[in-house]
């Protein structure tokens, strides 16, 4: 199975290179960018064949190493 | 007195560390992070450095190095640690400080001096110093933006577990002073307990005049009492 994973900053959580990338479209001329927050993607290729079980596990992994949950959170998407 | 100093890969301060606690008269141990013993040190020092490349977040992957399991079961038991810089970052992931240390609010790397405050006098890391007193002391990191939810720092204010923050000369909190947006101005902590201790400026490179610095004895000195 392959499992995608979206780790992005919790909001409220100041994002400095958010709001730098979004200087820099502002520079470039787009200028109808209200905000921008960064975040991370992790693809997983799991051996794992059940989805629910998939899903669970990664979620395990998210909450042990994938993302600090004191500042982040994430979303799975099992397929 | 017997001073693990922990090496993980990309580990960087680990010998001016070792080199500190030998001017102080202690003797450190490099304890490479497979080992899964602590060889009978009295303190644990987690020094500062990238670990593993600062990959996924500073800190990490360095929990779970194997000697992390003996260091939390050594902390567990009321053991001293102290994190600098990358350390701090190391134990904050760990989940034995409060707290993550995000990107600095400037995106840069800033490596310069700073004054920190004293908040909290007879800590593990403050004994014999008066909450206000104003320290010098060098920082370097690109991950040092102390950041928590208002409960939690507030929480932390509460029970006194604010070890420094970021000052100017004279010991005023500003935003100019605050080199990387820290909430809070907030530069070290300790854990609930007491025993577990971190902050992001490097005592250990103070301790010497011919470094520019000597505010960090007072630091060691308290952390090694």
């Amino acid at each position: 199975m392959l499992a995608k994973v979206y780790v992005t900053l919790k909001p409220g959580v100041l994002d400095p290179q958010g709001k730098a990338v979004r200087s820099s479209l502002a520079s470039l001329g787009f200028l109808g960018v209200e905000d921008v927050r960064l975040g991370k993607y992790v693809e997983l290729r799991l051996a794992e064949t059940d989805p629910g079980r998939a899903r669970a596990e990664v979620e395990r992994m998210c909450e042990r190493l994938l993302a600090n949950t004191v500042i982040e959170s994430y979303r799975v998407e099992v397929s | 007195m017997k001073v693990g100093v922990v090496v993980f890969p990309g580990s960087n301060c680990d010998h001016d560390a070792a080199h500190a606690l030998e001017l102080l008269g202690h003797e450190p141990l490099l304890l490479w992070h497979k080992e899964t013993s602590l060889q009978g040190v009295e303190r644990i020092l987690l020094p500062g450095g990238f670990s593993y490349g600062d990959y996924l977040r500073a800190g990490a992957l360095a929990r779970f190095s194997p000697i992390m399991a003996e260091v939390g079961r050594f902390a567990d038991r009321g053991g001293p640690v102290l994190g600098i810089c990358n350390g701090f970052q190391i134990l904050c992931e760990a989940g034995m400080l409060p707290g993550v240390l995000a990107r600095n609010a400037s995106l840069r790397f800033v490596c310069k001096h700073v004054h920190v405050r004293v908040e909290a006098g007879e800590s593990l890391l403050t004994r014999g110093l008066r909450p206000g007193t104003v320290l010098r002391l060098p920082i370097a990191h690109a991950d040092g933006n102390y950041t928590l939810d208002d409960a939690g720092l507030d929480a932390l204010e509460r029970s006194g577990q604010i070890l420094f923050r970021y000052c100017d000369e004279e010991g005023q909190l500003s935003a100019g002073a605050n080199p990387n947006g820290a909430m809070r101005a907030i530069a070290g902590v300790r854990s609930e307990r007491g025993n577990v201790v971190g902050l992001m400026p490097h005592p250990e490179r103070a301790c010497e005049g011919l470094l520019g610095a000597t505010d960090g004895r007072a630091l060691l000195e308290s952390f090694l009492s």
